[in-house]
Protein backbone atom coordinates (compact mmCIF):
# COMPACT_ATOMS: atom_id res chain seq x y z
CA UNK A 1 0.00 0.00 0.00
CA UNK A 2 1.39 3.16 -0.98
CA UNK A 3 2.15 4.89 2.06
CA UNK A 4 0.25 8.39 1.52
CA UNK A 5 -2.56 6.01 1.08
CA UNK A 6 -2.06 4.00 4.14
CA UNK A 7 -1.72 7.23 6.12
CA UNK A 8 -5.34 8.09 5.33
CA UNK A 9 -5.96 4.52 6.18
CA UNK A 10 -4.48 4.74 9.44
CA UNK A 11 -5.98 8.19 10.10
CA UNK A 12 -9.29 7.03 9.54
CA UNK A 13 -9.16 3.92 11.52
CA UNK A 14 -7.80 5.85 14.89
CA UNK A 15 -10.65 8.83 14.46
CA UNK A 16 -12.99 5.85 14.12
CA UNK A 17 -11.75 4.10 17.32
CA UNK A 18 -12.06 7.16 19.21
CA UNK A 19 -15.41 8.08 18.59
CA UNK A 20 -16.09 4.98 19.45
CA UNK A 21 -14.96 5.28 22.87
CA UNK A 22 -17.14 8.64 23.13
CA UNK A 23 -19.94 6.76 21.28
CA UNK A 24 -19.96 3.49 24.13
CA UNK A 25 -19.99 6.20 26.55
CA UNK A 26 -22.70 8.18 25.21
CA UNK A 27 -24.83 5.39 24.36
CA UNK A 28 -24.39 3.74 28.66
CA UNK A 29 -25.44 7.12 29.88
CA UNK A 30 -28.41 7.60 28.05
CA UNK A 31 -29.15 3.98 28.11
CA UNK A 32 -29.25 4.04 31.59
CA UNK A 33 -30.53 7.41 32.17
CA UNK A 34 -33.56 6.33 30.06
CA UNK A 35 -34.37 3.44 31.75
CA UNK A 36 -33.80 4.52 35.31
CA UNK A 37 -35.51 8.52 35.11
CA UNK A 38 -39.17 7.30 34.72
CA UNK A 39 -38.40 5.55 38.47
CA UNK A 40 -37.51 8.35 39.79
CA UNK A 41 -39.88 9.88 41.40
CA UNK A 42 -40.59 11.54 45.24
CA UNK A 43 -41.55 8.62 46.64
CA UNK A 44 -38.75 6.65 45.35
CA UNK A 45 -36.17 8.81 46.36
CA UNK A 46 -37.02 9.32 50.11
CA UNK A 47 -38.99 6.15 50.71
CA UNK A 48 -37.33 3.31 52.82
CA UNK A 49 -37.05 -0.33 50.61
CA UNK A 50 -39.21 -2.91 51.14
CA UNK A 51 -38.17 -6.13 52.12
CA UNK A 52 -40.50 -8.57 50.01
CA UNK A 53 -43.74 -6.47 47.89
CA UNK A 54 -42.86 -3.86 45.35
CA UNK A 55 -42.97 -0.10 45.32
CA UNK A 56 -39.63 0.32 47.82
CA UNK A 57 -37.69 3.57 47.36
CA UNK A 58 -34.08 4.00 47.89
CA UNK A 59 -34.12 7.07 50.54
CA UNK A 60 -31.53 5.72 53.19
CA UNK A 61 -29.39 4.37 50.85
CA UNK A 62 -29.12 7.51 49.14
CA UNK A 63 -28.31 9.63 52.53
CA UNK A 64 -25.73 6.64 53.51
CA UNK A 65 -24.09 7.01 50.51
CA UNK A 66 -23.20 10.69 50.69
CA UNK A 67 -22.71 10.42 54.71
CA UNK A 68 -19.83 7.44 54.44
CA UNK A 69 -18.61 9.47 51.52
CA UNK A 70 -18.30 12.73 53.54
CA UNK A 71 -16.94 10.47 56.63
CA UNK A 72 -14.23 9.08 54.16
CA UNK A 73 -13.24 12.41 53.38
CA UNK A 74 -12.79 13.47 56.36
CA UNK A 75 -10.39 10.66 57.12
CA UNK A 76 -8.42 10.25 54.03
CA UNK A 77 -7.83 13.90 53.16
CA UNK A 78 -5.85 15.16 55.93
CA UNK A 79 -3.45 12.18 55.33
CA UNK A 80 -3.70 12.30 51.72
CA UNK A 81 -3.02 15.92 51.29
CA UNK A 82 -0.03 15.74 54.28
CA UNK A 83 1.66 12.60 52.15
CA UNK A 84 1.25 14.26 49.05
CA UNK A 85 2.92 17.79 50.63
CA UNK A 86 5.43 16.13 51.52
CA UNK A 87 6.59 13.96 48.46
CA UNK A 88 6.02 17.22 46.60
CA UNK A 89 7.82 19.43 48.86
CA UNK A 90 9.67 17.96 51.43
CA UNK A 91 11.49 14.48 49.91
CA UNK A 92 14.02 14.29 48.42
CA UNK A 93 15.45 11.10 46.19
CA UNK A 94 16.45 8.49 48.55
CA UNK A 95 15.25 5.13 49.22
CA UNK A 96 13.05 6.60 51.64
CA UNK A 97 11.30 8.47 49.39
CA UNK A 98 11.14 5.27 47.05
CA UNK A 99 9.40 3.67 49.57
CA UNK A 100 6.87 6.03 50.54
CA UNK A 101 6.14 6.26 46.51
CA UNK A 102 5.91 2.50 46.48
CA UNK A 103 3.42 2.12 49.58
CA UNK A 104 1.53 4.57 47.49
CA UNK A 105 1.08 2.85 44.22
CA UNK A 106 0.74 -0.56 45.72
CA UNK A 107 -2.49 1.08 47.86
CA UNK A 108 -3.60 2.43 44.62
CA UNK A 109 -3.62 -1.35 43.29
CA UNK A 110 -4.71 -3.52 46.00
CA UNK A 111 -8.55 -4.54 44.82
CA UNK A 112 -11.08 -2.60 46.33
CA UNK A 113 -12.83 -6.16 47.53
CA UNK A 114 -9.43 -7.30 49.19
CA UNK A 115 -9.83 -3.70 51.00
CA UNK A 116 -12.81 -4.50 52.25
CA UNK A 117 -11.73 -7.92 53.55
CA UNK A 118 -9.17 -5.89 55.76
CA UNK A 119 -12.19 -3.53 56.74
CA UNK A 120 -13.70 -6.29 58.06
CA UNK A 121 -10.96 -8.15 60.04
CA UNK A 122 -10.27 -4.75 61.68
CA UNK A 123 -13.37 -3.09 62.05
CA UNK A 124 -16.22 -6.11 62.26
CA UNK A 125 -14.24 -8.31 63.68
CA UNK A 126 -11.11 -7.00 65.60
CA UNK A 127 -12.57 -4.52 67.04
CA UNK A 128 -16.18 -6.30 67.10
CA UNK A 129 -18.72 -3.50 65.45
CA UNK A 130 -20.18 -5.55 62.84
CA UNK A 131 -21.18 -3.47 59.99
CA UNK A 132 -21.26 -0.17 60.55
CA UNK A 133 -20.99 3.31 58.80
CA UNK A 134 -17.79 4.18 60.81
CA UNK A 135 -16.05 0.65 59.11
CA UNK A 136 -17.22 1.70 56.02
CA UNK A 137 -16.35 4.76 55.99
CA UNK A 138 -12.46 4.19 57.31
CA UNK A 139 -12.17 1.63 54.57
CA UNK A 140 -13.37 3.34 51.94
CA UNK A 141 -10.98 6.13 53.01
CA UNK A 142 -8.43 3.76 52.20
CA UNK A 143 -9.22 3.68 48.69
CA UNK A 144 -9.46 7.55 48.41
CA UNK A 145 -5.87 7.73 49.93
CA UNK A 146 -3.62 6.55 47.19
CA UNK A 147 -5.89 8.64 45.11
CA UNK A 148 -5.67 11.89 47.17
CA UNK A 149 -2.18 11.78 47.36
CA UNK A 150 -1.64 11.76 43.75
CA UNK A 151 -3.66 14.66 42.93
CA UNK A 152 -2.28 16.49 45.37
CA UNK A 153 1.34 15.71 44.82
CA UNK A 154 0.72 16.70 40.64
CA UNK A 155 -1.47 19.89 41.64
CA UNK A 156 1.17 21.00 43.76
CA UNK A 157 4.03 20.30 41.26
CA UNK A 158 2.19 22.02 38.97
CA UNK A 159 3.12 25.44 40.77
CA UNK A 160 6.09 27.00 39.10
CA UNK A 161 9.47 26.71 41.18
CA UNK A 162 9.82 30.73 41.11
CA UNK A 163 7.03 30.99 43.29
CA UNK A 164 8.80 29.13 45.72
CA UNK A 165 11.90 31.27 45.29
CA UNK A 166 10.29 34.19 45.62
CA UNK A 167 9.00 33.50 48.93
CA UNK A 168 12.32 31.50 50.23
CA UNK A 169 13.49 35.17 48.55
CA UNK A 170 11.22 37.16 51.08
CA UNK A 171 12.57 35.18 54.43
CA UNK A 172 9.53 32.79 54.53
CA UNK A 173 10.04 29.42 56.19
CA UNK A 174 9.51 26.45 54.39
CA UNK A 175 5.97 25.97 56.14
CA UNK A 176 5.24 29.34 55.12
CA UNK A 177 5.90 29.27 51.76
CA UNK A 178 3.72 25.83 51.53
CA UNK A 179 1.03 27.05 52.99
CA UNK A 180 0.64 30.86 52.06
CA UNK A 181 2.24 30.44 48.12
CA UNK A 182 2.54 26.83 47.34
CA UNK A 183 -1.03 25.36 48.56
CA UNK A 184 -3.11 28.26 47.17
CA UNK A 185 -1.47 27.93 43.82
CA UNK A 186 -2.46 24.28 43.63
CA UNK A 187 -5.53 24.38 45.10
CA UNK A 188 -7.78 24.35 42.00
CA UNK A 189 -6.38 21.28 40.78
CA UNK A 190 -6.35 19.88 44.26
CA UNK A 191 -10.31 20.58 44.32
CA UNK A 192 -10.38 18.83 41.04
CA UNK A 193 -9.20 15.89 42.11
CA UNK A 194 -10.64 15.57 45.48
CA UNK A 195 -13.95 15.80 43.23
CA UNK A 196 -13.08 13.05 40.55
CA UNK A 197 -12.06 10.72 43.88
CA UNK A 198 -15.24 11.72 45.62
CA UNK A 199 -17.77 10.55 42.46
CA UNK A 200 -15.33 7.24 42.32
CA UNK A 201 -15.65 6.63 45.83
CA UNK A 202 -19.29 7.24 45.56
CA UNK A 203 -19.91 4.27 43.43
CA UNK A 204 -18.12 1.57 45.33
CA UNK A 205 -19.34 -1.36 45.91
CA UNK A 206 -17.06 -3.91 46.93
CA UNK A 207 -15.02 -1.91 49.74
CA UNK A 208 -18.59 -1.97 51.58
CA UNK A 209 -20.25 -4.91 51.60
CA UNK A 210 -18.95 -6.30 54.34
CA UNK A 211 -17.77 -3.57 56.09
CA UNK A 212 -21.09 -1.27 56.36
CA UNK A 213 -23.10 -4.00 55.30
CA UNK A 214 -26.38 -4.12 52.77
CA UNK A 215 -28.92 -3.09 54.88
CA UNK A 216 -29.91 0.54 56.39
CA UNK A 217 -31.15 2.07 59.24
CA UNK A 218 -35.14 2.36 59.08
CA UNK A 219 -35.18 6.42 60.56
CA UNK A 220 -34.38 9.25 57.76
CA UNK A 221 -31.05 10.81 58.39
CA UNK A 222 -30.02 8.37 60.89
CA UNK A 223 -26.21 9.81 61.72
CA UNK A 224 -25.25 7.04 64.11
CA UNK A 225 -22.10 6.29 63.11
CA UNK A 226 -22.44 2.74 64.44
CA UNK A 227 -25.67 1.61 62.68
CA UNK A 228 -24.81 -0.45 59.51
CA UNK A 229 -25.42 1.98 56.14
CA UNK A 230 -26.05 0.27 52.97
CA UNK A 231 -25.63 2.49 50.30
CA UNK A 232 -26.79 2.98 46.56
CA UNK A 233 -24.09 1.02 45.24
CA UNK A 234 -24.60 -1.50 47.23
CA UNK A 235 -27.97 -1.34 47.48
CA UNK A 236 -28.54 -1.87 43.50
CA UNK A 237 -26.24 -5.25 43.62
CA UNK A 238 -27.53 -6.42 47.18
CA UNK A 239 -31.60 -5.82 45.49
CA UNK A 240 -30.47 -7.82 41.74
CA UNK A 241 -28.44 -10.53 43.36
CA UNK A 242 -30.28 -11.24 46.74
CA UNK A 243 -33.29 -9.44 47.61
CA UNK A 244 -36.94 -10.96 47.45
CA UNK A 245 -38.87 -8.02 46.02
CA UNK A 246 -40.46 -8.67 42.93
CA UNK A 247 -39.97 -4.92 41.32
CA UNK A 248 -35.97 -5.26 41.77
CA UNK A 249 -35.16 -4.46 38.15
CA UNK A 250 -37.29 -1.24 38.48
CA UNK A 251 -35.01 -0.31 41.68
CA UNK A 252 -31.98 -1.53 40.17
CA UNK A 253 -32.63 0.98 36.87
CA UNK A 254 -33.54 3.91 39.51
CA UNK A 255 -30.35 3.12 41.71
CA UNK A 256 -28.06 3.33 38.46
CA UNK A 257 -29.77 6.12 36.74
CA UNK A 258 -29.27 7.69 40.88
CA UNK A 259 -25.45 6.80 40.69
CA UNK A 260 -24.83 8.08 36.80
CA UNK A 261 -26.52 11.55 37.97
CA UNK A 262 -24.25 11.44 40.80
CA UNK A 263 -21.11 10.64 38.66
CA UNK A 264 -22.33 13.40 35.89
CA UNK A 265 -22.57 16.30 38.82
CA UNK A 266 -19.31 15.28 40.18
CA UNK A 267 -17.79 15.49 37.00
CA UNK A 268 -19.16 17.85 34.54
CA UNK A 269 -20.76 20.28 37.52
CA UNK A 270 -18.72 19.90 40.46
CA UNK A 271 -15.55 19.80 38.32
CA UNK A 272 -15.69 22.44 35.62
CA UNK A 273 -15.12 25.16 37.37
CA UNK A 274 -12.26 24.27 39.32
CA UNK A 275 -10.86 23.03 36.33
CA UNK A 276 -11.91 26.31 34.35
CA UNK A 277 -9.32 28.32 36.55
CA UNK A 278 -7.19 25.87 36.87
CA UNK A 279 -6.67 26.73 32.69
CA UNK A 280 -6.44 29.86 33.30
CA UNK A 281 -3.67 29.65 36.05
CA UNK A 282 -1.96 27.18 33.81
CA UNK A 283 -2.06 29.16 30.43
CA UNK A 284 -1.38 32.13 32.26
CA UNK A 285 2.39 32.52 30.55
CA UNK A 286 4.18 30.80 33.26
CA UNK A 287 5.41 27.92 31.47
CA UNK B 1 13.33 28.85 68.76
CA UNK B 2 10.96 31.60 67.41
CA UNK B 3 7.29 30.42 66.82
CA UNK B 4 7.66 30.37 63.29
CA UNK B 5 10.61 28.26 62.84
CA UNK B 6 8.98 26.05 65.63
CA UNK B 7 6.17 25.91 63.70
CA UNK B 8 8.70 24.96 60.58
CA UNK B 9 9.81 22.27 61.75
CA UNK B 10 6.70 20.96 63.79
CA UNK B 11 4.68 20.73 59.99
CA UNK B 12 7.84 18.87 58.87
CA UNK B 13 7.21 16.46 61.01
CA UNK B 14 3.54 15.92 60.82
CA UNK B 15 3.84 15.66 56.82
CA UNK B 16 6.61 12.66 57.33
CA UNK B 17 3.79 11.07 59.73
CA UNK B 18 1.42 11.01 57.14
CA UNK B 19 3.68 9.36 54.65
CA UNK B 20 4.87 6.82 57.28
CA UNK B 21 0.86 6.26 58.02
CA UNK B 22 0.49 5.28 54.32
CA UNK B 23 3.47 3.10 54.99
CA UNK B 24 2.06 1.40 57.53
CA UNK B 25 -1.43 1.14 55.66
CA UNK B 26 -0.45 -0.95 53.41
CA UNK B 27 2.19 -3.22 55.68
CA UNK B 28 -1.07 -4.13 57.74
CA UNK B 29 -3.17 -4.94 54.87
CA UNK B 30 -0.42 -7.11 53.73
CA UNK B 31 -0.16 -8.78 57.33
CA UNK B 32 -3.89 -8.70 58.13
CA UNK B 33 -5.15 -10.77 54.80
CA UNK B 34 -2.12 -12.79 55.06
CA UNK B 35 -2.37 -14.27 58.56
CA UNK B 36 -5.36 -14.66 57.80
CA UNK B 37 -5.30 -16.26 54.51
CA UNK B 38 -2.39 -18.39 55.78
CA UNK B 39 -4.50 -20.01 58.26
CA UNK B 40 -6.14 -22.18 55.77
CA UNK B 41 -2.40 -24.26 54.96
CA UNK B 42 -2.95 -25.59 58.06
CA UNK B 43 -6.11 -27.64 57.02
CA UNK B 44 -5.52 -27.57 53.73
CA UNK B 45 -2.40 -28.29 51.36
CA UNK B 46 -0.99 -25.67 49.30
CA UNK B 47 -0.95 -28.52 46.19
CA UNK B 48 -4.57 -28.94 46.79
CA UNK B 49 -5.53 -25.10 47.07
CA UNK B 50 -3.38 -24.12 44.01
CA UNK B 51 -3.76 -27.11 41.58
CA UNK B 52 -7.34 -28.94 42.07
CA UNK B 53 -10.20 -27.71 40.51
CA UNK B 54 -12.74 -29.25 43.25
CA UNK B 55 -14.50 -26.49 45.30
CA UNK B 56 -16.87 -28.20 47.57
CA UNK B 57 -16.17 -26.91 51.08
CA UNK B 58 -18.94 -28.72 52.59
CA UNK B 59 -17.49 -31.55 51.91
CA UNK B 60 -13.56 -30.76 52.81
CA UNK B 61 -12.84 -29.66 48.91
CA UNK B 62 -10.81 -26.32 49.31
CA UNK B 63 -9.13 -26.32 45.34
CA UNK B 64 -9.13 -22.95 44.31
CA UNK B 65 -7.97 -23.60 40.49
CA UNK B 66 -11.04 -22.49 38.99
CA UNK B 67 -10.70 -19.17 40.64
CA UNK B 68 -7.41 -18.22 39.62
CA UNK B 69 -7.73 -19.99 36.30
CA UNK B 70 -11.10 -17.60 36.07
CA UNK B 71 -9.50 -14.46 36.96
CA UNK B 72 -6.42 -15.03 34.90
CA UNK B 73 -8.83 -16.07 31.99
CA UNK B 74 -10.94 -12.68 32.04
CA UNK B 75 -8.20 -10.04 32.57
CA UNK B 76 -6.41 -11.58 29.70
CA UNK B 77 -9.37 -11.43 27.45
CA UNK B 78 -10.55 -8.23 28.73
CA UNK B 79 -6.75 -6.93 27.56
CA UNK B 80 -7.41 -8.50 24.03
CA UNK B 81 -10.46 -6.23 23.57
CA UNK B 82 -9.49 -3.10 25.39
CA UNK B 83 -6.05 -2.87 24.42
CA UNK B 84 -6.56 -2.32 20.38
CA UNK B 85 -9.40 0.12 21.11
CA UNK B 86 -7.32 2.39 23.60
CA UNK B 87 -4.42 2.22 22.30
CA UNK B 88 -5.69 3.92 19.09
CA UNK B 89 -7.83 6.12 20.82
CA UNK B 90 -4.59 7.10 23.08
CA UNK B 91 -3.18 7.59 19.46
CA UNK B 92 -5.86 9.92 18.12
CA UNK B 93 -5.74 11.83 21.07
CA UNK B 94 -1.77 12.75 21.70
CA UNK B 95 -1.30 13.35 17.92
CA UNK B 96 -4.37 13.57 15.92
CA UNK B 97 -6.80 15.20 17.54
CA UNK B 98 -7.28 19.27 17.66
CA UNK B 99 -7.35 20.79 21.16
CA UNK B 100 -10.80 20.94 21.30
CA UNK B 101 -11.65 17.30 20.16
CA UNK B 102 -8.85 16.57 23.03
CA UNK B 103 -10.48 17.99 25.48
CA UNK B 104 -13.63 16.08 24.98
CA UNK B 105 -11.57 13.07 25.23
CA UNK B 106 -10.40 13.74 28.50
CA UNK B 107 -13.69 14.48 30.23
CA UNK B 108 -15.13 10.95 28.18
CA UNK B 109 -12.03 9.29 30.24
CA UNK B 110 -12.86 11.09 33.47
CA UNK B 111 -16.79 9.75 33.16
CA UNK B 112 -15.37 6.15 32.28
CA UNK B 113 -13.60 6.40 35.12
CA UNK B 114 -16.23 7.33 37.44
CA UNK B 115 -19.15 5.07 36.00
CA UNK B 116 -19.37 2.55 39.38
CA UNK B 117 -18.51 -1.22 38.24
CA UNK B 118 -22.10 -2.47 39.73
CA UNK B 119 -23.57 -0.03 36.91
CA UNK B 120 -21.20 -1.38 34.56
CA UNK B 121 -22.33 -4.94 35.77
CA UNK B 122 -25.82 -3.66 35.52
CA UNK B 123 -25.47 -2.59 31.76
CA UNK B 124 -23.88 -6.20 30.90
CA UNK B 125 -26.41 -7.86 32.84
CA UNK B 126 -29.59 -6.30 30.86
CA UNK B 127 -27.73 -6.15 27.61
CA UNK B 128 -25.09 -8.57 26.66
CA UNK B 129 -26.32 -11.51 28.72
CA UNK B 130 -30.22 -11.49 26.90
CA UNK B 131 -28.28 -11.13 24.05
CA UNK B 132 -26.11 -14.40 24.36
CA UNK B 133 -29.13 -15.98 25.94
CA UNK B 134 -30.95 -15.81 22.22
CA UNK B 135 -27.41 -16.72 20.35
CA UNK B 136 -26.26 -19.92 22.42
CA UNK B 137 -29.88 -20.84 23.89
CA UNK B 138 -28.00 -21.14 27.55
CA UNK B 139 -27.95 -18.86 30.55
CA UNK B 140 -25.41 -16.50 28.71
CA UNK B 141 -23.28 -15.64 31.57
CA UNK B 142 -19.65 -16.81 31.37
CA UNK B 143 -15.68 -15.57 30.64
CA UNK B 144 -16.59 -13.62 27.46
CA UNK B 145 -19.68 -11.00 28.71
CA UNK B 146 -17.35 -10.81 31.41
CA UNK B 147 -14.60 -10.22 29.46
CA UNK B 148 -16.35 -7.60 26.95
CA UNK B 149 -17.27 -5.47 29.89
CA UNK B 150 -14.11 -5.31 32.21
CA UNK B 151 -12.43 -4.40 28.25
CA UNK B 152 -14.68 -1.36 28.46
CA UNK B 153 -14.05 -0.52 32.28
CA UNK B 154 -9.83 -0.58 31.74
CA UNK B 155 -10.16 1.93 28.95
CA UNK B 156 -9.88 5.10 30.33
CA UNK B 157 -6.36 3.25 32.62
CA UNK B 158 -5.40 2.13 28.85
CA UNK B 159 -6.05 5.72 27.32
CA UNK B 160 -4.93 8.13 29.63
CA UNK B 161 -1.48 6.30 30.42
CA UNK B 162 -0.63 5.59 26.81
CA UNK B 163 -1.65 9.49 25.90
CA UNK B 164 0.66 10.88 28.43
CA UNK B 165 3.33 8.07 27.31
CA UNK B 166 3.31 9.62 23.72
CA UNK B 167 2.68 13.45 24.42
CA UNK B 168 5.62 12.71 26.71
CA UNK B 169 7.92 12.08 24.14
CA UNK B 170 10.60 14.56 22.50
CA UNK B 171 9.14 16.66 19.45
CA UNK B 172 12.03 16.19 17.80
CA UNK B 173 11.98 12.77 17.27
CA UNK B 174 8.81 13.33 15.64
CA UNK B 175 10.24 16.37 13.74
CA UNK B 176 13.02 14.68 12.58
CA UNK B 177 10.86 11.62 11.00
CA UNK B 178 8.94 13.98 9.57
CA UNK B 179 11.61 15.76 7.57
CA UNK B 180 12.71 12.80 6.38
CA UNK B 181 9.49 12.59 4.25
CA UNK B 182 7.83 10.01 6.36
CA UNK B 183 3.69 10.47 6.52
CA UNK B 184 2.11 10.88 9.80
CA UNK B 185 1.17 7.55 10.17
CA UNK B 186 4.83 6.32 9.47
CA UNK B 187 5.81 8.35 12.47
CA UNK B 188 3.55 6.84 14.73
CA UNK B 189 4.39 3.63 13.94
CA UNK B 190 7.85 3.22 13.24
CA UNK B 191 9.48 6.38 15.60
CA UNK B 192 6.58 6.84 18.38
CA UNK B 193 5.17 4.03 19.49
CA UNK B 194 8.62 1.87 19.36
CA UNK B 195 9.66 5.17 21.79
CA UNK B 196 6.76 5.01 24.43
CA UNK B 197 6.91 1.67 24.60
CA UNK B 198 7.97 1.09 28.22
CA UNK B 199 4.59 4.18 28.87
CA UNK B 200 2.43 1.88 26.68
CA UNK B 201 3.48 -1.53 28.01
CA UNK B 202 2.88 0.06 31.98
CA UNK B 203 -1.19 1.29 30.72
CA UNK B 204 -1.51 -2.49 29.70
CA UNK B 205 0.07 -3.67 32.99
CA UNK B 206 -2.24 -0.62 35.20
CA UNK B 207 -4.95 -2.00 33.32
CA UNK B 208 -4.64 -5.75 33.71
CA UNK B 209 -4.25 -4.82 38.24
CA UNK B 210 -7.37 -2.76 37.64
CA UNK B 211 -9.22 -6.36 35.45
CA UNK B 212 -8.00 -8.89 37.96
CA UNK B 213 -9.29 -7.26 40.70
CA UNK B 214 -12.53 -5.93 39.59
CA UNK B 215 -15.17 -7.56 41.83
CA UNK B 216 -18.71 -6.54 41.10
CA UNK B 217 -18.95 -6.76 36.85
CA UNK B 218 -17.66 -9.77 37.06
CA UNK B 219 -19.90 -10.96 39.95
CA UNK B 220 -22.51 -10.05 37.75
CA UNK B 221 -21.72 -11.67 34.33
CA UNK B 222 -19.65 -14.59 35.12
CA UNK B 223 -22.52 -16.81 36.16
CA UNK B 224 -20.82 -17.95 39.93
CA UNK B 225 -20.28 -21.61 39.82
CA UNK B 226 -16.87 -23.33 40.66
CA UNK B 227 -16.23 -25.20 37.85
CA UNK B 228 -13.78 -25.23 34.77
CA UNK B 229 -15.71 -23.21 31.93
CA UNK B 230 -16.49 -25.70 28.72
CA UNK B 231 -16.46 -22.64 26.63
CA UNK B 232 -17.03 -18.54 26.88
CA UNK B 233 -19.96 -18.64 27.50
CA UNK B 234 -20.51 -21.42 30.28
CA UNK B 235 -21.15 -20.28 34.15
CA UNK B 236 -17.63 -20.34 35.89
CA UNK B 237 -16.25 -18.64 38.26
CA UNK B 238 -13.20 -16.12 39.83
CA UNK B 239 -11.09 -14.88 42.65
CA UNK B 240 -13.21 -12.03 43.37
CA UNK B 241 -16.45 -13.15 42.47
CA UNK B 242 -16.16 -16.00 44.31
CA UNK B 243 -15.09 -14.35 47.62
CA UNK B 244 -17.47 -11.59 47.01
CA UNK B 245 -20.35 -14.73 46.74
CA UNK B 246 -19.28 -16.82 49.99
CA UNK B 247 -17.80 -14.12 52.36
CA UNK B 248 -21.47 -13.90 53.73
CA UNK B 249 -22.27 -17.62 54.21
CA UNK B 250 -19.56 -18.37 56.48
CA UNK B 251 -18.36 -18.17 59.89
CA UNK B 252 -14.97 -16.00 60.31
CA UNK B 253 -12.20 -18.07 61.30
CA UNK B 254 -13.79 -21.29 59.64
CA UNK B 255 -11.71 -23.62 57.55
CA UNK B 256 -14.05 -22.20 54.20
CA UNK B 257 -13.66 -18.30 55.36
CA UNK B 258 -9.71 -18.29 55.51
CA UNK B 259 -9.91 -19.77 52.28
CA UNK B 260 -11.81 -16.98 50.88
CA UNK B 261 -9.22 -14.72 52.60
CA UNK B 262 -5.85 -17.12 50.89
CA UNK B 263 -8.07 -16.08 47.62
CA UNK B 264 -7.94 -12.34 48.81
CA UNK B 265 -4.14 -12.49 49.39
CA UNK B 266 -3.40 -14.58 46.13
CA UNK B 267 -5.12 -11.58 44.11
CA UNK B 268 -3.25 -9.12 46.68
CA UNK B 269 0.31 -10.41 45.59
CA UNK B 270 -0.47 -10.62 42.06
CA UNK B 271 -1.63 -6.64 42.00
CA UNK B 272 1.66 -6.35 44.33
CA UNK B 273 3.40 -7.96 41.59
CA UNK B 274 1.91 -6.32 38.97
CA UNK B 275 3.53 -2.91 40.32
CA UNK B 276 6.86 -4.52 41.00
CA UNK B 277 6.62 -5.39 37.33
CA UNK B 278 6.07 -1.92 36.00
CA UNK B 279 9.15 -0.37 38.02
CA UNK B 280 10.90 -2.83 36.50
CA UNK B 281 9.73 -1.42 33.15
CA UNK B 282 10.41 1.96 33.89
CA UNK B 283 13.77 1.33 35.28
CA UNK B 284 14.90 -0.04 31.69
CA UNK B 285 13.79 2.90 30.01
CA UNK B 286 16.24 4.79 32.20
CA UNK B 287 19.44 2.49 31.36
Amino acid sequence: MPAKKADRVATAVLTMAALSLILILAWFLLYVLRRGLPVLTPQFLTSSPRELEAGGGVGPQLFNSFYILFLSLFFSLPVGLGTGVYLAEYARPSRWTDLVRLSVESLATVPSIVLGLFGMIIFVNFFGLGFTILGGALTLALLNLPLLVRVTEEAIRAVPVSYREASLALGATQWQTVRQVVIPAALPGIITGVTLTAGRALGETAVLIYTAGTSASRHFFDLDPFNAGETLAVHLWYVRAESLVPDAGRIADGAAALLIIAVLVFNLILGLPARLVLRRLTTGGHR
Amino acid sequence: MSYVRYQNRYMAMVLLGAAILVIMTIVAIIGFVGRQGLLTLSDVSWREFFLSPHWNPTSGQYGALVFILGSLAVTFLALLFGAPLGLAAAIYMAKIAGGPMRDVMRAATDLFVGIPSVVYGWIGLTVLIPVLQRLTGQSGFGLLPAAIVLGIMILPTLVSISEDALRALPISLEEASLALGATRWQTIWEVLLPAARPGILTAMVLAMARAIGETMAVQMLIGNTPQLPRGLIAPTSALTSEIVVEMANTPFGSTWNNALFLMALVLLLISLALILLIRFISRGRLT
